[in-house]
């Protein structure tokens, strides 16, 4: 009798457990919802299109990071440098557009916009890629490395034009290179030229992390190094990668910023990194590698982005806003922890009765 | 000395569970003041699972600890500590980076108040405890600088210095010379005298009944047999250690290897403190054929699989399969070019905790299901892993679920399972059969077997004899980095290969 109401009191405590767990796994999802929800209630006018494509075009600029900076934790590593990335790929953006780039002898060589977007995106790519060496070849900890390119890029940002703000990115008929704002505020089927950008870097993601090899070891390399290495994974190529398209994805932001403002300021993208990072942590990427989905990122940098815009909305000011959205994410991380605890421990307790 | 009732610590019916594997179950322990009480066990039987315990290392999953008629709780070493419990663990945890006096009193530093730590004072006391010890060794010196003898007897003076009324020795004697256990010998006398309650732990049967005075006997994470040391012979040991049912090893079929697919010519890695971990070892394994390879803890068999799959950056030497020399010093390749490694360390070096089951076994073939050069077909990959789970019978409700949540025996077989489907010639094993049961034991051997006689050449380390005799298609041993003998398993007896085991550290001595 007694043994009998034991199980059956342990049985109750597992699969509560398991109830419990199955409520933490989804809690992007009900985090997306609740702000929502809540907002559409609280926020006037939060429901209406003009207000939805506003904030998913804030929101996409924090999604593109976070898809970098997805991979980048999934590794094992942190990528501080993409706000700076941000920022210098905007200037070097406009500075190709307004000033071209000065060949000796006096010439000077302008580029259409395509080329200029392609060019932009190479330098981000490089600077991912000066992240990556450091970290794979000299050895340094990603967030000693990715912190000293995040004064660097910015510092160059600056250098660039004194600090100064290189306004009116219009190009110049007879020079070709008309039609950047097209980036930033040119719009598809109603969608903001953007927001599918994103789209399409997020499928390509999310596709790459299932079905492409290379996609694959991310994950191997943040859940056991010692362990990919030993498979034979080239782990150094795994996070050269990771970096580099973490930089490609902070081109992409910097570009976008630009073309929406028409202007380059150097000052662009500062404390992006850290959206970013929320965005992925929020969205379920665990912060000892190994574990994250794009998708989850994706929820993760709405739901910030909604928080943001919905607390604007309702006018709540922006000190108590950064205090909400710390709060926010403090909590994403307890959760998180939290729902590992539990994890492990049912299993193990399953295991301890099953002996 | 009678059977006393004076008992300072007890364990009643702990488990505990690690993912993956039940370590201990319902398990039962007296230690007995002033005296030696002896624990042994097979690998994996649980023993040095149930000193983390009482060392206050790992909590039991369910159970209780009782010391002096009271419950306790021992949720950190430092609880431990403060019960008067120490520990010398069998692998060396002494801070390399610090002086061999700093280790001995880390923690617990002598200090001049306000002045800081008093060095000086630090570094007499611990000689007097290396003295004692008979050591040889000077309290100054950095601990990474020593030899791994005398980095255990650090240890062993750290854990004597802690004035301990309980104090656990796991292995102590595995890195020692014999002048030096009998050195070891008399200090545990004296403290035995002191009515200190020792734990001993060893795989060394003579030395156990020469120490002992109360004996625990553990197998497969259940006590099997308690006694009195005076009233047991080894032969007793042994039975309760493994149990009436003989182990299952897999037949013997035979079926005559073929030609050499893999060789190796005068594989050297030196060490950092000189010597060489793997000393001009040349070996060759035939097709079909499995080579044991014997050896004591140190002996430089893991190393010399790391050498092979090009994990070590100096090492010197020649690696040929099917007769062409390896070129680089890269594992990726080493995989391409027909080798494939079972690491002894599953959790650290064999599985990624993070991923499913099917994840971990394909992770190093991903390659092979790979259309317009890119892309995975999932189709082919899931079949693969399926034909995977199926060859291996391991035992997966579900192929996407957390490989942490299987036995420690279908992990290890994921990792096999891992290894083959990169389609090996030649596979390394590193201790395959450790920390996994009996039956997911006699599991792998079975596989082996049958790879064996389907072509495939198989290296595999072990430092369990039994093991090796009855695996082996031939048998080599390894002691002290060197390859001593290489003997057809015919030709084969226990007390050749134990004597050759000792080989290396009889003639270092002598040159010492």
């Amino acid at each position: 009798m007694t043994t009998a109401t034991q199980t059956a009191a342990t049985g109750n405590h597992l699969s509560t457990g398991a109830a419990l767990l199955t409520l933490m796994k989804l809690r992007t999802f009900i985090a997306l919802f609740a702000v929502i929800i809540f907002f559409s209630i609280f926020a006037p006018n939060f429901l209406s299109t003009a207000n939805m494509i506003l904030m998913s075009k804030h929101a996409t600029q924090n999604a593109f990071l976070a898809i970098g900076m997805t991979f980048v934790i999934i590794t094992g590593g942190i990528d501080l440098s993409v706000g700076s990335i941000v920022g210098l790929c905007g200037m070097i953006a406009g500075g190709l557009i307004m000033y071209g780039v000065a060949l000796p002898l006096g010439y000077t060589v302008y580029f259409n916009i395509v080329e200029v977007a392609i060019i932009v995106m190479v330098v981000g790519i490089l600077i991912g890629a000066i992240n990556g060496l450091l970290i794979t070849r000299l050895n340094v900890a990603p967030f000693i490395a990715t912190l000293g390119t995040l004064y660097v890029a910015r510092g160059m940002a600056l250098l660039y034009s004194d600090g100064q703000t290189l306004p009116n990115l219009t190009g110049r008929e007879d020079l070709g290179n008309q039609g950047f704002s097209y980036l930033g505020s040119g719009s598809i089927l109603g969608l903001p030229v953007s927001v599918w950008i994103l789209i399409v870097v997020a499928l390509g993601a999310a596709y790459f992390a299932r079905f492409v090899p290379l996609g694959r070891h991310i994950f191997a390399v943040g859940g056991n190094e010692r362990a990919s290495r030993m498979s034979g994974i080239r782990v150094n190529r795994v996070k050269m990668f990771v970096y580099m398209f973490s930089g490609f994805c902070a081109a992409i932001v910097g570009l976008i910023i630009s073309s929406e403002l028409m202007a380059s300021h150097p000052a662009t993208g500062t404390n992006l990194e850290l959206n970013a990072i929320a965005a992925a942590v929020l969205g379920g990427t665990s912060m000892s590698g190994g574990r994250g989905t794009i998708g989850g990122t994706i929820i993760g940098a709405f739901v910030i982005g909604i928080l943001s815009d919905g607390l604007v909305m309702m006018g709540v000011s922006s000190f108590w806003q950064m205090v909400i959205k710390g709060l926010v994410i403090i909590v994403a991380v307890v959760v998180d922890q939290a729902q590992r605890r539990l994890q492990q421990r049912v299993t193990l307790m399953q295991m301890a009765k099953a002996g | 000395m009678p059977e006393t009732d004076d008992v300072i610590l007890e364990l009643k019916d702990i488990t505990k569970a690690y993912s993956g594997i039940v370590a201990l179950k319902k398990a039962d322990l007296k230690l007995r003041r002033g005296a030696v009480n002896v624990l042994v066990g097979e690998n994996g039987a649980g023993k040095s699972t149930m000193m983390r315990i009482i060392a206050g290392v790992e909590r039991p999953t369910l159970g209780e600890i009782w010391m002096d008629g009271e419950r306790i709780q021992l949720n950190s070493p430092a609880d431990a500590v403060r019960h008067g419990i120490g520990i010398v663990f069998q692998e060396l945890n002494l801070f390399g980076n610090l002086s061999v006096a700093e280790n001995i009193f880390a923690t617990r530093e002598i200090t001049r108040g306000l002045r800081g730590i008093d060095h000086k004072a630090q570094v007499e006391k611990a000689n007097e405890f290396l003295n004692r010890l008979e050591a040889g060794i000077s309290a100054d010196t950095l601990a990474e600088d020593l030899p791994i003898g005398q980095q255990q007897l650090v240890e062993i003076a750290r854990a004597v210095s802690l004035d301990t009324r309980i104090l656990i020795m796991d292995e102590p004697t595995s890195a020692l010379s014999a002048a030096e256990v009998d050195v070891l010998f008399r200090v545990i006398a004296d403290l035995k005298a002191r009515g200190v309650a020792i734990v001993y732990i060893s795989h060394r049967l003579e030395e156990l009944m020469r120490i002992g005075d109360y004996i625990t006997v553990l197998k497969d994470g259940q006590i099997t047999g308690h006694a009195m040391v005076k009233d047991i012979d080894t032969r007793w040991i042994v039975r309760s250690m493994i149990g009436s049912d003989a182990k299952d090893f897999a037949k013997q079929v035979e079926h005559e290897p073929g030609e050499e697919v893999f060789r190796t010519e005068n594989i050297c890695l030196p060490r950092a403190q000189g010597g060489y971990a793997v000393d001009h070892v040349s070996i060759g394994v035939r097709k079909g054929e499995i080579l044991g390879i014997y050896g004591l803890m140190g002996a430089g068999r893991s190393e010399l699989f790391e050498c092979i799959m090009g994990r070590h950056e100096h090492y010197t030497g020649k690696i040929f399969v099917e007769g062409d020399e390896l070129k680089g010093r890269d594992t990726t390749r080493r995989i391409r070019e027909g080798l494939a490694l079972i690491p002894e360390d599953r959790q650290r070096e064999g599985l990624v905790q993070s991923m499913s089951i099917a994840d971990n076994l394909s992770m190093a073939s991903l390659g092979q299901f790979l259309k317009a050069g890119f892309h995975i077909d999932l189709k082919l990959e899931k079949s693969a892993i399926m034909e995977a789970i199926r060859n291996l019978s391991i035992k997966a409700k579900n192929p996407d679920f957390d490989v942490t949540s299987m036995s420690g025996g279908n992990q290890q077989k994921v990792v096999i399972g891992k290894a083959l489907m990169t389609g090996p010639k030649v596979l390394l094993m590193d201790e395959p059969s450790r920390g996994i049961d009996v039956g997911a034991k006699a599991d792998v051997f079975r596989t082996m077997r049958r790879l064996a006689g389907e072509g495939l050449a198989i290296l595999f380390s072990t430092s369990d004899l039994e093991e090796v005799m009855a695996l082996s298609d031939r048998i080599a041993v390894m002691s002290n980095g060197r390859l001593v003998t290489v003997v057809d398993r015919r030709d084969a007896t226990e007390e050749m290969i134990v004597s050759a085991s000792a080989e290396g550290h009889k003639t270092k001595r002598m040159h010492a």
